[in-house]
């Protein structure tokens, strides 16, 4: 049974993902690579900035913001 | 353009990295990510003892200082900031070119201990480099209020390196760390050898290796023992180009022309391209090798107790970020702040300039005594002394209050949730949101604000930030906004209602220079920077307990002290030249009436006057002394009075013909003109140009002179 991936900016609040896919390249690839978002690492949305954007999430024990640019090229499967 | 950090190039072929130092002293580097309290550790080891600058040719700050420790003297090196070594952007490459080689004998890697698992990322990627390394997991006070336990003999066996335990901010573990360091710097060859082959080695999977193996010993031949051979082949295969320039540059050493390792890479890549990796995805997998090798020591060596060791700072956050309450809170903190400033400098500045210009009277009798000649009395007294007490009396008690209550916000890690809060907005003005973080820095010290800029990646951003950071009031104008506010507009309010009034207006006129930041940036964005935002990601660092001693220490002496100082140095000179400009005379009225006389019909315009003018543009040294020039000029034209309250000051303004017109404009154009010199010559420096400097003086320049006409004519329409 395999989940339809969707992308992490689709991720609602509170919710648990696991990475499947970075359609990003260059520069800004490296940089979520480097931010330990490599195949099946498990995310979680946790709070949105009052404004919607942008949005922190929980990665390996850090919590860093990612703005929809950023987050919607990265393909996860919602948990 | 100026936007290239790089140098002119004169810097070829000279290993401008290997730092001075004498035969017995040992090079210690200094790396881990930010916010790791890296320079806690710098700090505590080094001491006083340290002096900052920049790397050779980059807009990147440099820290080196030395401490002894068992009657061997060590120079720390504290390397940039990062969380990897892949050279991604100017920092990753200062980083991994120190490490490569800045010659240095040995590497401590600072990790955070609540947040391991992510740091290893680093300490992997630098024992690839070199085995000589010690690993410092800080921060082990907050790991065990977190309840999470670490095993540091689990993991120094699996890194095959020592692994020291510290708590940097309270001193404990640092004389632990510097053993470790002092046994890695003089051991002898034979143990180098064996803590070579115990370093923990990354394995690739089989086509890597098989590549790596193929092209090793080429590398090493050719290498003689100067880099890991295992390393820089694994990244001639990935084709990182920035490590051959830095090799060229530094070991004068150009690896592809030489034929034996041209062939063998050509084989190594073969043997890639025969198993279907390419070199976009070599690089993801090198990279979630490491990654994956992280977690699995992390799985083994790190227990968290409570599995929601997280979940205060969460909860935290769901109120600090919060949609409703989020902004109002933001606010509202600035405000608490700038109330506690207001109601508690209050006193003790009165007592100040009690103090200090009763001294003035006993240095005039002492004068007069002396048989000392007018001119110089005037000179020293009334025109040095009197700016110099102006300057000390309104400036030190507010940055005495307001720079520690910052400082521990800052320390809180309540600054990164600002920038968090504010992003979206400076995303559409197609700015950076770290942006907010370099406006903060501007509360303290515009020059300091810009050089902060750094922090921003993007060249286009940084340039948007530095040329905006001046509409952030810094504390050389805020003392002058608080005295205006308090003598214009509190008056008509009691009690205790007047410290909240000035509040408010206080806190309106800092998110008015919010909001000219914003519109300005973009402005920026959309003519001559054009651009789009780039990429952004924002690490929220864990809440931190403050140390409110050290805080205190730290923002007095580093801060206030420093800020004093430099406003006592320019003001004491200055106050002499306003003196003889207000004391010299051609044709009747003195030089500064005749300047002022000339500026006054275009003051006028914008709702000032001649005077107030001449002072903000006497004043390019520094904001600080742009109030006692208005004094000293009224003062020397009208009648002389004593001056020890605001009380008197505000008569003395309004004998002069102040309205709470002229207030509001002095007010905006304190906001918004030029920047200071000190600021103006950061920015030089900062962003390479006379020409984007320009336009700094200018922007603002010109946001205030047509804001304050826009005010002055409307209120004249009213009248």
């Amino acid at each position: 049974m395999e989940n339809k991936l969707i992308p992490l900016n689709c991720l609602p609040i509170g919710k648990k993902a696991r990475v499947k896919e970075l359609k990003s390249d260059g520069p800004i690839r490296r940089r979520m690579l480097d931010l330990g978002l490599i195949t099946d690492t498990v995310i979680e949305a946790l709070q949105r900035s009052p404004s919607g954007e942008p949005v922190a999430y929980a990665i390996r024990g850090a919590v860093i913001a990612l703005r929809s640019e950023e987050s919607s090229k990265i393909l996860v499967e919602a948990l | 353009m100026g936007l290239t950090s790089q140098s002119t190039g004169a810097s070829v072929l000279t290993n401008d990295l290997v730092i001075e130092h004498s035969s017995d002293e040992k090079i210690i580097a200094l790396a881990g990510n930010p916010n790791v309290g890296k320079s806690t550790v710098f700090n505590a080891l080094t001491g006083l003892n340290q002096h900052t600058g920049n790397w050779p040719g980059k807009t990147v700050a440099s820290a080196q200082g030395k401490y002894r420790h068992k009657d061997r003297s060590f120079i720390l090196v504290d390397i940039p900031g990062t969380y990897s070594l892949m050279a991604n952007s100017v920092e990753e490459e200062i980083a991994r070119d120190f490490i490569c080689f800045g010659e240095a004998d040995a590497c401590v890697v600072v990790a955070d201990a609540t947040c391991l698992e992510r740091n290893l990322n680093l300490v992997l990627q630098t024992l690839e480099i070199s085995p000589n390394v010690v690993v410092c997991v800080n921060l082990m006070d907050e790991a065990r209020r977190k309840k999470i336990s670490i095993d540091l003999e689990g993991l120094s066996r699996e890194l095959g390196v020592p692994v020291i335990g510290t708590s940097a901010r309270s001193g404990k573990g640092l004389d632990n760390l510097m053993d470790a360091v002092y046994e890695l710097a003089f051991r002898n060859a034979s143990s180098l050898q064996e803590s070579a082959a115990a370093c923990l080695q990354i394995n690739y999977g089989e086509a890597v290796e098989e590549a790596i193996a193929v092209l090793e010993p080429a590398v090493k031949k050719i290498l003689a023992g100067r880099l890991n051979s295992r390393w820089l082949a694994l990244r001639l295969i990935e084709g990182d180009i920035s490590l051959l320039e830095s090799m060229r540059k530094y070991l004068n050493l150009d690896l592809l022309n030489d034929d034996n390792i041209r062939d063998n890479l050509a084989k190594a890549r073969q043997i890639l391209d025969e198993t279907g990796i390419e070199t976009n995805s070599l690089r993801d997998m090198i990279v979630s090798c490491i990654i994956k090798k992280a977690e699995e020591i992390s799985k083994k060596t790190i227990f968290y107790l409570n599995q929601h060791y997280n979940s205060t700072d969460r909860k935290i956050d769901k109120i600090l970020t919060s949609r409703i309450f989020g902004i109002p809170i933001m606010i509202a903190l600035l405000g608490l702040i700038f109330w506690i400033t207001i109601t508690g400098a209050n006193y003790p500045s009165s007592l100040l300039a009690n103090l200090l210009f009763s001294l003035e009277e006993k240095l005039t009798l002492l004068f007069t005594w002396a048989g000392a000649p007018d001119w110089l009395h005037g000179l020293l007294v009334l025109g040095c002394y009197r700016t110099l007490a102006w300057v000390v009396s309104v400036m030190l008690p507010p940055m005495a209050i307001f720079f520690p209550l910052f400082t521990l916000l800052e320390d809180l890690g309540y600054l990164p949730r600002v920038a968090f809060n504010l992003d979206n907005y400076f995303k559409k003005a197609c700015a950076h949101g770290k942006q907010s973080l370099t406006m903060c820095m501007g509360f303290g010290c515009n020059a300091a604000g810009i050089i902060g800029c750094r922090i921003i990646d993007s060249p286009r951003e940084r340039l948007i930030a530095i040329l905006t950071n001046n509409f952030v009031p810094c504390n050389g104008r805020f003392p002058t906004l608080i005295a205006i506010i308090s003598m214009f507009f509190v008056g008509m309010a009691a009690g205790p209602m007047q410290s909240v009034l000035s509040t408010i207006i206080l806190t309106g006129v800092i998110v008015l220079g919010v909001i000219m930041t914003l519109l300005t940036s973009r402005f920026l964005s959309k003519t001559i920077l054009k651009g789009l935002p780039s990429s952004f990601t924002l690490e929220l660092p864990p809440y931190r307990r403050p140390q409110i001693g050290k805080i205190i220490v730290r923002s007095i002496f580093d801060r206030t002290l420093f800020v004093l100082g430099r406003a006592v140095m320019v003001a004491a000179p200055a106050g002499i030249i306003i003196w003889i400009m207000a004391n010299i005379n051609i044709a009747g009225s003195s030089l500064l009436s005749h300047c002022a006389g000339f500026l006054d019909p275009f003051a006028r315009l914008i709702g000032l006057d001649g005077y107030i003018l001449m002072a903000f543009i006497l004043g390019f040294p520094a904001n600080e002394i742009v109030v006692p020039i208005i004094i000293m000029s009224y003062m020397a034209t009208g009648s002389l009075l004593e001056l020890d309250s605001l009380s008197q000051l505000k008569e003395l303004l309004l004998d002069n013909g102040w309205s709470w017109l002229t207030a509001i404009c002095m007010m905006l154009f304190c906001l918004m003109h030029w920047p200071c010199s000190t600021s103006c010559l950061t920015i030089k420096k900062e962003s390479g140009s006379w020409k984007w400097t320009g336009l700094a003086f200018i922007i603002p320049t010109l946001a205030g002179i047509v804001i304050c006409f826009l005010v002055a004519s409307f209120a004249r329409m009213l009248d």
